[in-house]
């Protein structure tokens, strides 16, 4: 449930669902989102121009011409919000090339973490990730929660120009970069998988907000093969 | 009879296609693009006859050289820009912004530099042939959407014109002004309390300058150090255009349109709707200050803002 809400600027809505990184509060967060993104679609409410969920909070934007502030908040006050509702989650299943080519941050993690590769690769490939939130750069999924043993800091310098389809931890999370960007993960690898397809416009992100990920682990050849 | 188009004899710095911008796919990481100076874009196709939402050329510091290549049109230009229009003959004008100008076939437009605006706009009259992707024609670099396949212009690309019955052009003129201002109001941030008295006395009663780090993307400022004393870091969450992020090292940053949809740092404060034209037009070196105002104020600044549009809009009907 949102627990407070108060304005972002004069454009936005900041609910805020609490503190905490856990999955009930984030689905909770993406049942807001789920709800309101029938509205809009079904024209139930007019100025609302962008939702963006995150771990904890769900931004509502909206056209200051059409609407405001107050107008939002008491629309969204107003919502019973139907805990049954069948998200169409998926399950996606992505594959990893871990050569040290790709896994650029291999030595860090082993001095960090004081473990060796393979666990680390064993420990990140055996469990199911859930999908926190997308965004930042178009595409890119923020999983979680990793295995307590291979949670490690941000690179203390980020790279200013990570390779696309890199495969990153920090803290709890694990990420790719659908784009060359700047970034602060640790890179365990890379995907050859087209993470966010701008040509499929009813779906161009393959990970979305409440979706289960799994990883799993290709070869060097596998890799400089793929074929979709 | 062959398309018209202008080939780019020159790309300049940062030229792109802009509108009003790409709504509803923040939540996959798409922000909104469109012209960062919305105002300027908006009067540039009010010049040139089009429908307000048709797409425009915006270039930032150095523009491009153009040469239309089959066609005859009817431009305008927009912001603060020093241009020339080299006719087929040789002959130069010294061009004029908030005006428009007929270029016959084989003339040229050379949109040498901006002056006190970052970002210029070209329209002409009738619009680019280009397809919307997600009901916008605006290209975001970032994420490699639109026109140009999500690419900034570069040397010889060529943008295609819409068919136009030039018959119905008639040359206008605009007595816009803008007057300078550098004291930018906000709306206090989500994280406000988590900066230090001293910080947000400073935020609020002390100059900031722009930094070389200026882009769609955003503005990095430099000035007194503003001490965080909860956090330097929050939860990734969504941010909007106009939001005032300070990272770790005490200087903030202000979200423009082609920001990232979610960071981490905290939010001093948000830029009124008003005041975001004039914030991304701000160039390298450039002196602000921040006042607070409250929600409603911005609100009835909004509206005051949205009026003197319209009086521009209005006055060459």
């Amino acid at each position: 449930m949102v627990k407070n809400i108060s304005n972002l600027g004069d454009t936005a809505v900041y609910c805020d669902f609490g503190s905490e990184v856990n999955e009930t509060i984030n689905e909770s967060v993406i049942d807001y989102f789920h709800h309101i993104s029938k509205l809009i679609k079904d024209k139930k409410i007019e100025g609302i121009i962008n939702l963006t969920p995150s771990y904890n909070k769900l931004i509502v934007s909206f056209d200051l011409t059409v609407t405001n502030y107050k107008k939002i908040k008491n629309f969204i006050e107003s919502l019973s919000i139907n805990k049954n509702i069948k998200n169409n989650n998926q399950k996606v299943k992505i594959p990893v090339c871990c050569d040290d080519e790709y896994g650029l941050d291999f030595s860090r993690l082993i001095e960090k973490l004081n473990i060796d590769k393979d666990k680390i690769l064993e420990l990140y490939f055996g469990k199911e990730y859930f999908c926190y939130m997308t965004g930042f750069i178009a595409g890119m999924p923020f999983l979680g929660d990793l295995n307590e043993s291979i949670r490690c800091d941000r690179l203390e310098t980020p790279r200013l120009k990570m390779p696309k389809g890199s495969v990153g931890i920090t803290e709890q999370f694990a990420n790719i970069y659908t784009f060359e960007s700047p970034g602060g993960w640790n890179i365990i690898g890379n995907t050859p998988k087209k993470i966010f397809d701008d040509k499929n416009l009813d779906q161009p992100a393959l990970v979305n907000p409440g979706d289960k990920v799994s990883f799993y682990q290709i070869t060097k050849e596998e890799y400089l093969n793929w074929n979709e | 009879m062959n398309k018209a188009y202008f080939e780019i004899l020159r790309a300049g710095v940062n030229t792109t296609i802009q509108d009003k911008g790409r709504n509803h796919l923040y939540h996959i990481g798409i922000a909104v693009s469109g012209a960062i100076d919305q105002r300027n874009y908006i009067l540039s196709n009010r010049l040139v006859g089009n429908n307000l939402d048709e797409a425009v050329i915006e270039f930032a510091y150095q523009g491009p050289l153009l040469k239309l290549k089959n066609g005859k049109i009817n431009l305008s230009v927009t912001g603060d820009v020093v241009f020339k229009i080299i006719r087929k003959n040789s002959n130069i004008e010294n061009g004029i912004c908030y005006k428009s100008y007929i270029l016959e076939d084989e003339d040229q437009i050379d949109l040498i530099s901006t002056k006190n605006t970052a970002y210029g706009y070209l329209s002409i009259s009738g619009g680019f042939e280009l397809e919307k992707t997600w009901n916008s024609y605006s290209i975001n670099t970032k994420a490699n959407v639109g026109p140009n396949n999500g690419k900034k212009y570069s040397l010889k690309d060529k943008i295609f014109i819409k068919d136009y019955d030039l018959q119905k052009v008639k040359e206008t003129k605009m007595n816009y002004r803008e007057i300078p201002d550098n004291t930018i109001r906000v709306i206090k941030g989500t994280n406000f309390d988590y900066f230090s008295t001293e910080a947000l006395n400073n935020f609020f009663d002390k100059e900031f300058s722009v930094t070389k780090l200026a882009d769609r993307m955003g503005i990095r400022l430099s000035g007194p150090m503003l001490e965080n004393i909860v956090n330097t870091n929050i939860k990734s969450e969504g941010l909007v255009r106009g939001t005032i992020q300070v990272p770790a090292d005490g200087n903030p940053i202000i979200m423009l349109s082609d920001h990232g949809t979610i960071g981490g740092y905290p939010k001093i404060g948000v830029v009124v709707s008003a005041d975001l034209d004039r914030v991304g037009q701000l160039t390298p070196g450039s002196i602000l200050n921040f006042k607070e105002v409250s929600l409603e104020e911005a609100q009835n600044i909004f509206k005051a803002y949205t009026e003197d549009t319209d009086k521009y809009l209005n006055e060459n009907n």
